[in-house]
């Protein structure tokens, strides 16, 4: 019967709010699964005094596209509701309603910790909250690819990534979500230089790898969209628009770049 | 003598005989809906340039009998927003007792004028939705709040037994969203082409699609309700009837279910 | 003194209908430094002398913010007022997830007043020591409360609470008609001009001791609300110049003012 009442007839499983297990052949188990996947993408680099984190603006429920234009990052942390002063980034990919419920949560307790003390919350202070949020929850998670982006004591930028109970490491770059396994070969050869040698070096163990140097904000941008055409041509869940957001020291700028839509 | 804890304080069986045990709550674990059973189905909006215009049909489903023909899912909320539901209809009714009385509670504390937002009674009800579902007793319906938003700009949005919220220039809950979806996009692709969309456009769109659901959506019924909500109001009509249908093409489906030619 | 014998707790009337034990609780109200606030259409101002305990020791702090669209002023017992103060952030941020809006000043204050309004009807409590002016913007403008230790809560145009404040009220009497289109600034002076009336005599205001609110209303043409603000030290310097002791400062009050205080 909950068939009748369905997002899509032709989608089961993890994208559908129930399951029909059939356990044996003389019962059939139908219970209520409290988790559904919303699709999109999230992306994270660090530069040396920048942080680029992107996502797109696609909401999905099975092969149904819910909305073109419903964010995955927010702005944490500011003084006001409006975040205009906020110095962090939180995205949140997976399932979207523990996504908003996970970013209400920290934006709360950065709020507090605001009104306790007197001033922001590092970003390091908010990676290490955020894990024990997510930790938390161990035995019912919060079901989302969450990443945290911000500038660290010492100007650096940072990007922090998590699964969902809470495991993190500060990292240079991550993808998550459904175009998360497209774009991370990418941004390893393109960001970390994986797999590049210098031309000339040889063969074999005579390969000398491409030195390391920290990219720059201008050529993140053009790879954040560059990952996100990609991902957009070959993921039906990715598309519609790149939402950007560029942390520097003096603030976070926000850029809305076109996806493919179809 | 029966010393088991579940014997204590009862009357002993040896002199007065075995005890009632209807009397007493029974100890099974609680229940939670699993399933729907009476069931509205799709729920249908667009935004136009001074507002939202929203639709549902009249009929509650007892599976794929049509069961209650007469059933209002459409509810304005404090004269300034309207609320679809979609979905189970005894959770619907759970949910309009509730918002009674979040209206007479928000009447209290300020009663010369509504203060409770479009916006802000979505974030409300998702809140109510995600709450629910944590707890594995979902509310298992689909709901779009229509209204105008804190600035006054149309405002729109969805949430469902998941506690999952969404908002777009059109929404469509259930079949709708396959069937009447395609169709209002088409008109109001994005917030730009919404705001320049003429109240007599958006609703003509509404009715069309209600239309295309009552062709092929076999839960449907052709009498509805539809509010148009502007700064100025909400105007609910509850008992309109769909005009100028046309079964013509029902003769050229071939392919399903017996019919093999 | 006599023996008062109904003055043991705060659940017992004496024959007379009064109950000592609030009374003497806003008799704790009076020996707070003085506070001051004033709403006009578009503003809302506290204004606060602080207090050291002695020369070594820093002063004491006065004007605490609540939530972006609310602050508040204390006179009373500091310790009373941060457990209100805390309770009133709670309920604030709590509201603000629930329903996604600033809360209603009028709702809050309700709050804090049902709060306190228990302490004297249960036994072995004891009433708030604190007197509070809460001031705030909301959807339907500016606000000023004041709050008393027995939980009554009033709206006021301008209102001054502390030692002394008899003064710093028959100022604001005085000048009540030019309050409600009063420029953000002005209100401002007002408010610092209704505190000097309360200082003695050999006192006076100075970036250490003085301390200043603002928060604005949402007003057309413009997006949002001023958030409430706190201003301290050198930020209050210019403000404090501008009423200093000249031609036009309060002169007015000056004859009748000295009588009050008896």
């Amino acid at each position: 019967m909950a068939a009748m009442f369905s997002q899509n007839p032709l989608m089961n499983g993890a994208h559908y709010a129930t399951t029909d297990a059939p356990k044996t052949n003389d019962y059939r188990e139908h219970r209520f699964y409290p988790y559904t996947d919303n699709g999109g993408t999230t992306l994270a680099i660090s530069g040396a005094d920048f942080t680029v984190m992107a996502g797109d603006t696609r909401h999905t429920s099975g092969y149904s596209i819910n909305s073109r234009t419903e964010p995955k990052l927010f702005k944490i942390g500011g003084t006001t509701a409006d975040q205009h002063d906020a110095t962090i980034v939180l995205s949140v990919c997976g399932f979207a309603a523990d996504g908003n419920a996970l970013r209400d949560q920290l934006d709360t307790i950065c709020k507090i910790y605001r009104y306790r003390h007197g001033k922001a919350m590092s970003a390091n202070a908010c990676a290490k909250r955020l894990s024990t949020i997510l930790y938390g929850k161990r035995f019912f998670p919060y079901y989302v690819h969450a990443m945290l982006g911000g500038i660290d004591e010492e100007g650096k930028g940072v990007v922090y990534s998590y699964d969902p109970v809470g495991s993190y490491e500060r990292e240079t770059c991550r993808a998550g979500g459904a175009g998360g396994s497209l774009i991370m070969p990418f941004l390893d050869n393109q960001v970390n230089f994986k797999n590049q040698y210098a031309p000339g070096s040889g063969v074999g163990h005579d390969l000398q790898e491409r030195e390391r140097r920290p990219l720059l904000l201008d050529e993140v941008e053009t790879l954040v969209k560059d990952a996100f055409d990609g991902a957009a041509e070959r993921h039906i869940e990715v598309g519609d628009s790149l939402q950007m957001f560029i942390l520097t020291k003096d603030g976070i700028e926000e850029k809305i770049l076109p996806l493919k839509k179809d | 003598m029966d010393h088991r804890p579940m014997a204590w304080g009862r009357p002993r069986d040896d002199v007065y005989g075995a005890y009632d045990a209807s009397y007493v709550r029974p100890n099974d674990p609680t229940q939670h809906t699993q399933q729907p059973i009476v069931t509205g189905t799709s729920v249908l909006a667009i935004k136009f340039k001074e507002g939202v215009v929203i639709a549902a049909d009249n009929l509650a489903s007892y599976g794929s009998l049509a069961r209650f023909t007469d059933v209002k899912r459409l509810r304005t909320f404090a004269g300034t927003s309207v609320v679809g539901f979609g979905g189970d209809v005894s959770d619907m009714q759970y949910i309009n007792r509730h918002l009674t009385d979040l209206t007479l509670s928000e009447n209290y504390s300020s009663p010369d004028e509504p203060r409770l937002s479009a916006a802000n009674l979505h974030r409300y009800l998702s809140k109510l939705m995600y709450k629910r579902r944590s707890k594995f007793d979902p509310l298992w319906n689909h709901i779009l709040v229509a209204g105008l938003d804190d600035e006054g700009a149309p405002f729109l949005a969805a949430t469902d037994l998941l506690g999952t919220t969404y908002s777009a220039p059109s929404l469509a809950t259930g079949y709708g969203s396959m069937l009447a979806q395609p169709i209002m996009r088409r008109h109001a692709p994005d917030e730009e082409s919404a705001a320049q969309l003429s109240q007599e456009a958006a609703i003509e769109v509404i009715r069309e699609s209600m239309k295309v659901l009552f062709y092929r959506d076999a839960r449907s019924m052709d009498r509805y309700s539809i509010a148009v909500i502007t700064k100025d109001g909400v105007d609910l009509k509850e008992d309109e009837q769909l005009e100028g249908q046309s079964w013509a093409f029902a003769d050229r489906i071939k392919g399903y279910g017996t019919q093999t030619v | 003194m006599f023996r008062n014998n109904y003055d043991n707790d705060s659940v017992t009337f004496s024959p007379q209908g009064r109950i000592f034990q609030i009374e003497y609780a806003a008799e704790a109200v009076k020996q707070g430094s003085v506070v001051v606030g004033i709403a006009s259409k578009t503003h809302v101002v506290l204004c606060a002398i602080k207090r050291n305990a002695e020369e070594l020791s820093s002063y004491q702090k006065k004007l605490f913010t609540v939530d972006e669209h609310v602050g508040l002023a204390i006179a009373g017992l500091t310790s009373d007022a941060r457990v209100l103060s805390n309770f009133m952030k709670h309920q604030c941020l709590g509201h603000r997830l629930t329903y996604g809006r600033a809360m209603p000043v009028s709702s809050l204050v309700d709050l804090i007043g049902e709060k306190a309004q228990t302490n004297t009807q249960m036994y072995g409590k004891r009433p708030y020591g604190v007197g509070l002016l809460v001031a705030g913007v909301d959807e339907k403008g500016t606000h000023l409360f004041e709050f008393q230790p027995s939980g009554m809560t009033e709206e006021m145009v301008a209102f001054a609470i502390g030692a002394r404040s008899q003064m710093a009220r028959t100022y604001l009497e005085r000048n009540l008609d030019k309050f409600e289109n009063a420029s953000r600034e002005e209100l401002i002076q007002h408010g610092l001009k209704a505190l000097k009336e309360s200082l003695v005599q050999d006192k006076e205001l100075t970036v250490e001791n003085t301390s200043v609110g603002v928060a604005g209303a949402q007003t057309e043409g413009k997006k949002g609300i001023e958030p409430f603000k706190l201003y301290d030290g050198f930020d209050v310097q210019e403000w404090i110049e501008s009423v200093a002791d000249g031609p036009g400062a309060g002169d007015e009050a000056e004859g009748e003012g000295m009588d009050v205080d008896n």
